[in-house]
């Protein structure tokens, strides 16, 4: 069914595979998660899963132009799941001191 | 309500100095390999962030004691002037040119006009982004 130059491609294929399920596991999680942590570590590892799919496509198209995505998302993930914690944990994600 | 945020304080002093100099990576980068003063400001402005996130607006104030909005005006400021100065060479507005330098340690360089021109647009961006999370981020 499916024809791969060498063994190469036919591991990255199957690792993007593997991951796509993944995604859509978490995707799932997202989805029908009952309470919102759920959702917000689900989110966290969908980025997760894009760094790697990212990695791996930048692999198959043998190009380094996309190394500043894959570190680009780690950080925008990072951030967005503070904010996210944040605003769970105290309602407001910006305070102005936080000492009163 | 009191909240001890030890971990988060201590990962966010760490990490604001490593996606700072990512940010200044992109930003020299942008010439030849992806990035730019667009994205390298939008990192920029996430360090900030995850430093407002991890502390507070006041600590901020201390920490950075100039308006964000004056940053935004400095850098569209350094743009038009970059695109007036080619007048003083007889060329048309925002001409752009390069020459190769010998710095200390890098060596030859080419060092492009392009670079002023683009520390504007990282100006703008980081002083825009902050003024909006600061002033959405206000309560009351």
């Amino acid at each position: 069914m499916f024809e791969f130059e060498n063994a190469l491609e036919a591991l990255l294929t199957v690792s993007l595979l593997i991951l796509s399920i993944s995604s859509l596991g978490l995707v799932y999680r997202v989805i029908k998660g009952p309470s919102i942590p759920d959702r917000v570590m689900a989110l966290d590892s969908i980025g997760i899963n894009l760094i790697a799919i990212t990695a791996i496509i930048s692999i198959m198209l043998k190009t380094d132009a996309f190394l500043e995505v894959i570190l680009l998302i780690g950080v925008i993930a990072f951030v967005g799941t503070v904010a996210f914690s944040k605003f769970l944990q105290k309602g407001e994600i910006i305070e102005y001191d936080r000492n009163n | 309500m009191k909240v001890n945020d030890l971990i988060l304080q201590t990962v966010t002093t760490l990490l604001a100095f490593i996606i700072i100099i990512f940010s200044i990576y992109l930003f020299f980068a942008g010439h030849y390999t992806p990035g730019g003063g667009f994205i390298g400001g939008l990192m920029t402005s996430a360090a900030l962030v995850l430093l407002l996130l991890a502390f507070d607006q006041k600590t901020m104030n201390k920490v950075f004691p100039f308006n964000f909005l004056t940053v935004a005006a400095s850098g569209l400021l350094i743009s038009t002037l970059t695109g007036v100065g080619s007048f003083f060479f007889d060329v048309p507005f925002l001409t752009h040119t390069f020459d190769y330098v010998e710095l200390p340690i890098l060596g030859e360089t080419a060092l492009a006009s392009t670079l002023i021109f683009d520390l504007g647009v990282y100006l703008v961006v980081v002083g825009i982004a902050m003024t909006i999370i600061q002033t959405i981020g206000e309560s009351e």
